[in-house]
């Protein structure tokens, strides 16, 4: 019972990542209907950008409260405008081509934000012990990592504020209607590009905190390390149901929660292979994933 | 204005293979994992091989002939390694090839390297199936059956360890196989594995099989895997409440290990191939340059990037006293006249590859057996917290 308390914890706090960055794919699904593949590397400069922020800032040498808040703050701000670049650079020129090519577009910008990382930042590098580590044996064998207390909080703040942007915000309501019809929006007077380039600001900016905080606990960032975070968020993103902020959560926990189960429980060696067919199961019960709408494409 | 015309008509004259004299090279190619998650292991390998090309080009080259080292990148990524070393191979017609540090990544390479009848020299890939590929594929490094063996013998008898759990990587032969053979001695020594788990290269948390492997309460972790995940690895076991002791093998070896997995992997124990408290006069003149040239002390990767690229180099020096096969060496022409005579000197080469016999190396005296593997010694090393640092600890001979 012990163990599978702790397994619970590691499950959360993985799966916690995967929200954050599986909010991104989401939201701007939800308005442009694009798989933005480049999000990962989104997420991979968040963390070089705290790095270097850190870095200069002196805050890597003498971690304060502010600081830190600083520096994560720092990142989400450099991805916003990173985000809203890529989109106005890559993705809006290309708004009148079909979606293939706008897909194609998201992989090149991908690989090519990858390798810039690789040619800027070199291999891997190490991120500077911001906040010190605590940890907490309440029962014997149930470990609780303040790191873990930082992420899941974190997470929950930021979910509680984007679900306030997107509910109880003119912003949020014009991102709800430009993803309910983007052309219906512009007739009713919505500036359409603005809400799409704020989307990809705050989806952004999620993966920048996701990065900052995976960096902080982990340490160790690489230019590839957007690859793969990327692919576990966004099949996260689809499992929930793509276009769906709820469901990028719920995708995100169950993906993370469901991949330390079966690596605790079952095999560690069949955790992907195990937690993938889940996925399909659930696609295949549920072709929209958890909490995406079916809809019918009107031609 | 007037140079332009003779330049072209130079330019011209050259591409139709005119006999202008030009000086004869020796290409020898490299691949290796110049960045990634491996990337210190391509980088040291590299240097050290450098250092070994510059000292045999200072005195003169062999036959006459200057060694110039092509080296690619191939990330330390399975689908581009047989990328680069066709890209090698086709391009730049090399008569020996050096690489690879990760044994899944050799074992990409070595079918490319045999067909095309070029010896290939693997300076640390460690699992045995590597040279079992053809009789072009050499290494100068011990295999896994060995350091496993020096590594289980090291934790039940040295350390007094009963209860182990393994975490491998899972797509990597090393890791599998360095497991396999550690298991295998370790229970015939008379101990118990108690978890065996796995984990992939990229992941950047473990805590779901170490949460599952301390709960069986083993006296140490085996990680045979490589330094970025075995800090990790360290890290997220220390806070979840591991006291044990962390063993591993030559994958450790990086400066990396210690900057990356911290106050954890302090006091951790692990197999390489060299000790740098060494006093033998070879190894310590070796570090000596090293650290000249390169501003760092050099870890056993460039210790046997430097031994590979020796051993080659002697070999092709034996093959250029003939001077009909030293010519064949430096021959890079695709005309398919010549190739009989360089697939010549490529068999002759291999040949000589495959006599060494004695050769005392950074790493130890190098004899290559009938599997094209060397027999050498093993040391086991404690990682110190310094980067880079380790404390000799014992020496376990083959």
């Amino acid at each position: 019972m012990i163990v599978f308390l702790q397994q619970l914890v590691n499950g959360l706090s993985l799966g916690a990542i995967y929200a954050l960055i599986a909010l991104g794919y989401t939201m701007v699904y939800g308005t442009l209907q694009l798989i933005n593949f480049a999000h990962g590397e989104v997420y991979m400069i968040g963390a070089f950008a705290a790095l270097y922020l850190a870095k200069w800032t002196g805050v890597e040498d003498n971690p304060t409260i502010p600081g830190v808040l600083l520096v994560g703050l720092g990142a989400m701000i450099t991805c916003a405008a990173l985000g809203m670049a890529i989109k106005r650079l890559a993705y809006r020129p290309m708004r009148r081509s079909s979606r293939l090519n706008i897909l194609i577009t998201a992989i090149g910008i991908s690989l090519l934000l990858q390798n810039i990382g690789l040619l800027l930042f070199g291999a891997i590098d190490n991120f500077p012990d911001l906040v010190p580590q605590a940890q907490w044996e309440p029962v014997a064998g149930l470990m609780l990592r303040s790191n873990d207390a930082i992420i899941l909080g974190t997470t929950l703040v930021l979910m509680l504020v984007l679900h306030h942007i997107v509910e109880r915000t003119q912003l949020g309501r014009a991102m709800r209607a430009v993803s309910h019809s983007r052309d219906t929006a512009a007739m009713m007077g919505i500036p359409v590009d603005r809400v799409i380039s704020l989307t990809f600001a705050i989806g952004s900016a999620l993966a920048a905190a996701a990065a900052v905080l995976v960096a902080m606990d982990k340490h160790v960032i690489t230019p590839q390390m957007g690859a793969t975070g990327g692919l576990k968020a966004f099949i996260a993103a689809v499992l929930g149901g793509i276009g769906n902020i709820q469901g990028a959560v719920l995708g995100g926990f169950l993906l993370g929660v469901c991949e330390t189960l079966v690596s605790g429980y079952l095999a560690s060696t069949y955790r992907d292979a195990i937690a993938f067919a889940i996925l399909i199961a659930v696609l295949l019960v549920r072709p929209a994933g958890l909490l995406g709408r079916h809809t019918v494409e009107k031609v | 204005m007037v140079a332009f015309p003779s330049l072209l008509a130079g330019f011209l004259w050259g591409c139709a293979g005119g006999s202008a004299p030009e000086v004869k090279e020796i290409v020898v190619g490299q691949y290796g994992s110049l960045t990634g998650a491996e990337a210190t292991f391509g980088i040291s390998t590299r240097n050290g091989i450098e250092l070994a090309t510059e000292a045999i080009n200072a005195a003169g080259g062999i036959g006459g002939m200057k060694i110039r080292m092509v080296v690619e990148d191939d990330q330390g990524k399975p689908e581009e390694v047989s990328t680069v070393v066709n890209k090698l191979i086709s391009r730049d017609r090399p008569v020996a090839l050096l690489g690879e540090v990760a044994s899944t990544l050799s074992l990409t390479a070595a079918p490319l390297a045999q067909n095309a009848g070029i010896p290939m020299i693997s300076p640390s890939s460690t699992n045995p199936k590597v040279t079992l590929q053809g009789d072009y594929i050499f290494r100068v490094c011990f295999i896994d059956p060995f350091q496993g063996t020096a590594a289980a013998k090291f934790a039940y008898n040295t350390k007094g360890v009963r209860k182990v759990a393994l975490l491998k990587d899972v797509k990597s032969d090393y890791s599998q196989g360095l497991g396999q053979f550690f298991t295998e001695t370790f229970t015939a020594l008379g101990g118990q594995v108690v978890g065996e788990e796995s984990y992939s290269k990229d992941d950047l948390d473990y805590k779901a099989q170490l949460t599952k492997i301390i709960a069986t309460g083993p006296d140490a972790i085996f990680i045979p895997g490589y330094y970025t995940n075995v800090g990790l690895i360290a890290q997220q076991a220390r806070q979840l409440g591991f006291q044990g002791i962390f063993l591993g093998g030559d994958g450790w070896d990086s400066s990396k290990l210690a900057e990356i997995g911290g106050a954890a992997i302090a006091g951790a124990y692990f197999t390489n191939h060299y000790s740098t408290d060494d006093p033998n006069p070879t190894v310590q003149d070796f570090i000596k340059k090293y650290q000249a040239k390169f501003h760092e002390i050099p870890d056993g990767l460039a210790a046997l990037g430097y031994d590979a690229a020796q051993v080659l180099y002697m070999a092709m020096a034996e093959v250029a006293k003939d001077p009909a096969m030293a010519a064949a060496l430096g021959d890079r022409s695709s005309v398919p006249a010549t190739e009989p005579a360089r697939k010549k000197a490529r068999e002759a080469l291999r040949a000589v590859l495959a006599k060494t016999s004695g050769y005392a190396g950074v790493t130890g005296s190098i004899t290559i057996d009938e599997n094209r593997n060397a027999r050498k010694p093993a040391v086991v090393v404690e990682v110190l917290p310094e980067a880079g640092k380790y404390k000799f600890v014992e020496s376990v001979a083959p």
